[in-house]
Parts: C-alpha cells; sequence; structure tokens
C-alpha cells in the first residue's frame, strides 16, 4: 500500500506523537488529530503504523474510528480548508447559495471537494456556534462573517493573489 | 463531619484582586468571543493600545487598561465596547472608531452618539446597556460573568467571587449537604433532557469509594446554538468551579470536559484556566490546602454529533467510535473505563456555584412550577437582535422574539421558531404566549433541548426546514439501530421527494408513520427526537406540505422545483435569443412574436431568465 501512497511516512515522527499523546488507546482520537495536523489528512500507511503500536488496536479499529468522526480525512485537503457553515441559523439566511459560489469559482463538485493545484479543499459544517453573524466562512479558523456569494469570491482571489 | 480548615483565605484573595482591579484606572470592556473577533475586536484592542491604554491621564482616572473579555451576547452589534464606570455601551465598532471614542468620550467626557445602539422600533440612541430592551429583559446566572471580565485572568474570576462555592463546600466538609442543596434548588439538565441535577448527583454518589469521574459535556452539536461555547469562552473559572464541585459532592478525584473541536477559542481558554487554577491551588493535589485532589482533562471531540449523547461521548473519550451503549446500566453506575460517572451539561454546571453562594431557595425562586432558574438560549435566524441571552424559566416566546430579540427582520411576518434544535420542533403564532419550560414544550411538541431558538419568517419553506433537520439528523445517524439508521434515511428521501415536487397524498401518512417507529424504536436520544421536526411541521404546517404536494405550489416561494419559468408577453419582442440559449428546446416561437415556454421540457435551469435582454422571462 505504501507504494500507491505517494507521500513518504516517518515513523519518527510517528513515534513522537505517540510519545506526546501518550500511546493509550483512550488517546487514539488525540492522536489521529495530531497526524492529520501534519499530513493535513490521514495517510493509510500512518494508521497502520500506530494500529500496529498501540496495545489493545489494530488496524482496523483505528480506520474505524477515523472514518467515524466527521473531522479526519482519508485524502489530502487544501492548503486553505474552507468550512462553510450549514447550521439552522446559516441555512435560514443562505449559506447554499455562498457554497454554490465557493464550488463555482473554485471548479469543485459534489465527489470532488479539493481544488486541483491543492491549494483550496471545501466542506459544509454542521454549526460552528457563531450563528450571531449568519452566514459564516471559516478558513483554515479564520472567521468570515456575514458572506454573501459575491463578498465570498472576493476572500478566494484575495487569498489566490497571495499565492501567486 | 469535620470542618476542614483551608490554607487560601479566598475572601482575602477577593480583596486583593479588586484591588489590582482598581489600580487599572478607567476599564474598557472589549467583547473578544468568536462573534466579536471575527468581526475585528482585535484591531480595536490593539487600537486602543496604539492611542495610549494604560498610559493616558483623565481627571478621575490615572490610566485607561483595555479588558478582553467573553462573549457579551448582542453579538448582532459586534464589536461590543464598554465602558461600565461611565455606563455606556458602544455597539458595531471599528478599529476606526477607537480614536473618537478615546479623544471625546475618554478624555472630554463626550459619549460618541453615532456608535450608539438604536432602538429599531423607536429610532432611539441608546446609551446604558440596562436600557436596552435586549439586556434589561434578561437575567443572568450562568452567565453572570461573560462580557464583563477578562476570560482568560484567573484575579478577575476571582474579583467577580470565582472560586468562593468551592472553598466554602472544601471548608464545610459534607458532600452530601452539596448534593442536597443542589436536589432543593431543583436545577435540572440543561443539556436538553431536564434531568433533575441533584438526583443524577445522589445515585453517581451512591458509588462513592472507588474510582469514580465527572465528565463535563461541552459537545454543543445542535446546529444554532452556542450557550456552551460561551460559558467556556467567556467564564471559563466558573466551569472549572462547578466541576470541582461536583467531583467534590460524589468523591471524584479525575474529570474530563469534552469539547468540540469546532471550538479551538474555547479550548485554548479551558486549556489556560485549568493551568493557572492549579498554580494557584485551586485545582490539582490538595485543593486549596484540604484533602480533595482533582484532576481536569480536556478532551477534543472530532466532529460527530451524536457524542453529545452521554453513552456516546463516554465511548469517544475511550479512544472509540463515539457509539450509544444501551442503558442500563447507566453511567452513574458503569460509565467511562467501566466506573461511575457524572455526567453533566456545561451551563448545568456553571450554574453550581452560583446556587451554593446565593443559596438553593434563590435559584429556586425564579422559573416555574416544575422548571427553576434560568435558561441561556442562542437567538438566531430572522430576528433583530441575533445572540446569546439568559431569561428566567416560564419567559414567554413572545417576550423573547418581540423584546428582547426586536422582532422580525425588514419588517416580515412572524411565521413560527424552532425550538431544541434537530430534536425539538416547530411552534407557531398561538404557541408564543406559553410559559416556557421543560413541560410545557414537551406538551406542545417541541423541546427545550440545548436551548437554540431559529426564528423564521413568512418567507421560510417549512417543509424545507423539515428536510434540513433530517437531512442533519441522517448524516449524523452512528448506524448502530436499525429504525435510527434505515429510518431517518427514508424519511428523508419522502422529504426529498416532496421539496422536488414529486409528492404523492400518500407519502404524508407514510411518512408519519415511518416517524413514529423511528421515535419508539431507536436506541438512543438522537433517534428518539430525530422526528420531533417533521411531526411538529406535519402537525402545525400540513397545509404547507399539501400545497406542495398537491398544487405543486411553495407557499414562501423557496423551493425551485415548484417554481415555472413563464414570458410575459408584453414585454417578450420575439428576438429568439431565449430559444437560441434553451439548452433542452423548451421554448418555441417565431421572429418577432411572443415565445412560449413548453412546461413539459422546461428544466428551470434559468438560462432564459438570466439571458434575456428584455427582462422578460421570469421565475415563479
Amino acid at each position: 500500500m505504501s507504494v500507491e501512497n505517494p507521500q513518504k511516512i516517518d515513523t519518527s515522527r510517528l513515534d513522537e506523537i505517540l510519545e506526546e499523546c501518550g500511546s493509550k488507546k483512550s488517546n487514539l482520537i488525540a492522536i489521529l488529530q495530531k497526524i492529520q495536523e501534519i499530513y493535513r489528512y490521514l495517510p493509510e500507511e500512518a494508521m497502520t503504523y500506530i494500529g500496529t503500536k498501540i496495545e489493545d488496536l489494530s488496524p482496523a479499529t483505528v480506520f474505524g474510528v477515523a472514518t467515524f468522526y466527521a473531522q479526519f480525512s482519508l485524502e489530502p485537503k487544501g492548503k486553505y480548508e474552507i468550512k462553510v457553515c450549514d447550521g439552522t441559523a446559516c441555512h435560514v439566511r443562505g449559506s447554499m447559495p455562498v457554497l454554490n459560489a465557493i464550488k463555482s469559482r473554485l471548479d469543485l463538485t459534489d465527489g470532488k471537494m479539493t481544488s486541483k493545484d491543492g491549494l483550496f479543499s471545501l466542506e459544509t459544517v454542521s454549526c460552528l456556534g457563531a450563528c450571531g453573524l449568519a452566514p459564516v466562512v471559516v478558513i483554515n479558523e479564520k472567521v468570515y462573517p456575514q458572506m454573501t456569494s459575491d463578498a465570498i469570491k472576493i476572500v478566494i482571489d484575495t487569498l489566490l493573489k497571495e499565492e501567486r | 463531619m469535620e470542618t476542614t480548615t483551608l490554607n487560601i483565605d479566598i475572601k482575602e484573595e477577593q480583596k486583593k484582586a479588586l484591588e489590582e482591579i482598581k489600580k487599572q484606572g478607567l476599564r474598557v470592556l472589549v467583547c473578544c468571543g468568536t462573534g466579536c473577533m471575527a468581526n475585528g475586536a482585535m484591531s480595536v484592542i490593539e487600537k486602543f493600545k496604539e492611542l495610549g491604554a494604560n498610559v493616558s491621564v483623565l481627571s478621575d482616572y490615572d490610566k485607561v487598561t483595555i479588558v478582553p473579555t467573553g462573549c457579551h451576547g448582542f453579538c448582532e452589534q459586534g464589536v461590543l465596547v464598554l465602558i461600565p464606570d461611565f455606563h455606556t455601551v458602544y455597539v458595531k465598532v471599528h478599529a476606526e472608531d477607537v480614536e473618537e471614542i478615546y479623544e471625546s468620550h475618554i478624555k472630554n467626557g463626550k459619549p460618541v452618539e453615532r456608535l450608539l445602539y438604536t432602538d429599531p422600533k423607536t429610532n432611539e440612541k441608546i446609551q446604558k446597556s440596562e436600557n436596552i430592551n435586549f439586556y434589561a429583559k434578561q437575567t443572568r446566572t450562568a452567565l453572570g460573568n461573560c462580557g464583563h471580565i477578562n476570560a482568560e485572568c484567573l484575579d478577575e474570576a476571582i474579583s467577580a467571587r470565582g472560586y468562593e462555592a468551592l472553598a466554602q463546600v472544601l471548608k464545610e466538609n459534607n458532600p452530601d449537604a452539596v448534593i442536597a442543596e443542589i436536589e432543593k434548588s431543583g436545577l435540572r439538565g440543561r443539556g436538553g433532557g431536564g434531568f433533575p441535577t441533584g438526583r443524577k448527583w445522589k445515585f453517581t454518589a451512591a458509588n462513592r469509594g472507588g474510582k469514580s469521574y465527572v465528565v463535563c459535556n461541552g459537545d454543543e452539536g445542535d446546529p444554532g446554538a452556542f450557550m456552551d461555547r460561551s460559558v467556556m469562552e467567556g467564564d471559563p473559572h466558573k466551569l472549572l468551579e462547578g466541576i470541582a464541585i461536583a467531583a467534590f459532592a460524589i468523591g471524584a478525584d479525575e474529570a474530563y470536559i469534552y469539547v468540540r473541536a469546532e471550538y479551538p477559542l474555547a479550548i485554548k481558554r479551558l486549556r489556560k484556566a485549568i493551568k493557572d487554577a492549579e498554580e494557584r491551588h485551586f485545582l490539582g493535589e490538595k485543593i486549596m490546602g484540604s484533602n480533595f485532589n482533582l484532576e481536569i482533562h480536556i478532551k477534543e471531540g472530532a466532529g460527530a454529533f451524536v457524542c453529545g449523547e452521554e453513552t456516546a461521548l463516554i465511548a469517544s473519550i475511550e479512544g472509540e467510535r463515539g457509539m450509544p451503549r444501551p442503558k442500563p446500566p447507566f453511567p452513574a453506575n458503569k460509565g467511562l473505563f467501566g466506573r461511575p460517572t457524572l455526567i453533566n451539561n456545561v451551563e448545568t454546571l456553571a450554574n453550581v456555584p452560583v446556587i451554593i453562594l446565593k443559596g438553593a431557595e434563590w435559584f429556586s425562586s425564579m422559573g416555574t412550577e416544575t422548571s427553576k432558574g434560568t435558561k441561556t438560549f442562542a437567538l438566531t435566524g430572522e430576528v433583530n437582535n441575533t445572540g446569546l441571552i439568559e431569561v428566567p424559566m416560564g419567559t414567554t416566546l413572545r417576550e423573547i422574539i418581540f423584546d428582547i430579540g426586536g422582532g422580525i427582520r425588514g419588517g416580515k411576518k412572524f411565521k413560527a421558531v424552532q425550538i431544541g434544535g434537530p430534536s425539538g420542533g416547530c411552534l407557531t403564532e398561538e404557541y408564543l404566549d406559553i410559559p416556557m419550560d421543560y413541560d410545557n414544550l414537551i406538551k406542545a411538541g417541541a423541546m427545550v433541548g440545548s436551548g437554540g431558538l431559529v426564528v423564521m419568517a413568512e418567507d421560510t419553506c417549512i417543509v424545507e426546514v423539515a428536510r434540513f433537520f433530517m437531512n442533519f439528523t441522517q448524516n449524523e445517524s452512528c448506524g448502530k439501530c436499525v429504525p435510527c439508521r434505515e429510518g431517518t434515511k427514508n424519511m428523508l428521501k419522502i422529504l426529498e421527494k416532496i421539496v422536488a415536487g414529486n409528492g404523492e397524498m400518500e407519502d404524508l401518512e407514510i411518512l408519519e408513520e415511518l416517524a413514529h417507529t423511528v421515535k419508539d424504536g431507536s436506541l438512543c436520544g438522537l433517534g428518539k427526537t430525530a422526528p420531533n421536526p417533521v411531526l411538529s411541521t406535519l402537525k402545525y404546517f400540513k397545509d404547507e406540505y399539501i400545497s406542495h404536494i398537491r398544487d405543486k405550489k411553495c407557499p414562501a416561494g423557496v423551493c425551485t422545483a415548484m417554481k415555472t419559468v413563464k414570458i410575459i408577453p408584453e414585454l417578450c419582442k420575439g428576438c429568439t435569443k431565449c430559444l437560441r440559449n434553451c439548452p433542452v428546446e423548451a421554448i418555441e416561437g417565431t421572429v418577432k412574436q411572443p415565445h412560449k415556454i413548453i412546461q413539459e421540457k422546461c428544466i428551470k435551469c434559468e438560462a432564459c431568465v438570466k439571458g434575456c435582454p428584455f427582462k422578460a422571462i421570469v421565475l415563479e
């Protein structure tokens, strides 16, 4: 499986994470979060590695946990992770037009939510708890309040400009 | 039981903290909740600092101190700046406005009129927060300090009586008396269930002796709710104190706070608060010199709504898939790592120190017969003043929406209020005057839930809202039990069919039958309450479902599938542009003659609507 995976996993880095979080089954979620922070997704090789390293765990269990929680991604996320809030308040105040504007600006479709250049990935989240500012978009932890389809395009264009 | 002598005199600490605060001179509070931060609170603070806060001299004050606080609740009007000594609240403040506040008000005592709140009804400018309806009608208990103290500073928490209740409890050294006091107060679980808190503590305390845990449920997953986030961000020490009192009462020495990963600021502030409290021996070993030890851990969630259910939350802390477990055994007997565990919601625990300080009688004097105290609500949707509020139980929805919330945005007509998130229901105008408490809402077909109130106006489609909630619960169903897994899927299918304009009358019967099966047959709270939004809308808005199905019309004008594309013959010049643009050849006509749409072929792509140079084509 490592043949299919272009990114080489540095197991010494994984050992460091295990050391830091505590190599225990109950810390599995925290460990996976750390791994995702580094690779921007959970590489299969890394999951297999920690599944064999931690007592009472198997790679299958790790995979089971990783696929259960919405936060974990088995595919690389973009450098800019765009989260469109689709909680009730945002939905009522029009989060869907914002989502569609991002999709069309970055040429994304439902099956393919990471842009070709790997810069942006898009997801909807259920509620970010910033309902007073609905509709809300979060890009890498920065909150953009009261978005409209035009405003979000400007935000993305600004980020694109910075990248060039 | 013998009393304990503590080596920290909390009253003395309070005095010292208050003296320190006095030294700060004029305090200018800047709201740094998630909402105001997004609106630029940090640049407002930077600007104040740049202009010489901390150094400038006024007549009565020797300096100005800028205090970043937690959420003040009035998120709609952020960034909020408060100057308590001047009895002034400024709204919608931007970095550019800071200089004027500084020069005009702080230096020369003249308030900046244009930055004051404008009453939407009278158009009057209001300076004092207590005169603004949004604040005037609230009673803040759990949120008492939120927005008034620096959330990241332990001394400020102490100055606001932080850890005084814990000191009192430790000194008296009578855990059973603590439980009795909480029971007497009538406090019920604020996470939605409404189970009497004192009784829950009693059940867990019955297993005293061995290892047991306190778990604080901060997995506020309900879309449209952010009360717990505000407590964790705005007054983390109050939560920690509540946890400590609970742990002391049930005999636990370890606690977990499970926080959603979507709340990074809350996690950061809680971490700092725990560290600070441990350094001063308000947490950790031998707290304040007593024999009580408590270690508090933070566990970050990873995005699963079902983890708000207590047994699923336990599974998640243990590092497993967050799936609920059948009850019994109840967590009070066999919970985290198989040990007795007390699970309470953030807001419940934040009420505990206040109850201990002010007494059970004071707390139970507020509220209704069966629901005591106050409740926080997140008021959102089509209402003028969105934000976080706290009112006594028994307040009516009308007071909340029209007095505190300032009525419906843009002069639209009220249609419904969705209460209790995906587990709750939609209530109509006729329910606006019932006193809100746990039992009355259940009777009306909704529930308090975690306290999300989403107000909907005439242009919100109720069927679409029901579909939205069903889509949410279906996505979040963990898949363990069949009624929830398959039932929600099929309910969603039917709702999608209706919204798409393909519904049949018999669908309504099937939908209702499925709803009852899911409600009765599901393992945990998620499934048991998932059909509520459908059932309550079927009850109060059946005619809206029927017009979607029978007349193929969406009364609110939201569902595109229900709309038809029309050419207005008087405006059509017969230029044939639409005819050429149409991808499915659904338009017929000849040059210089009004064209016509062949409705059977039309896919409502709106290519013709957008392309018409005479605005002669409409979608309605």
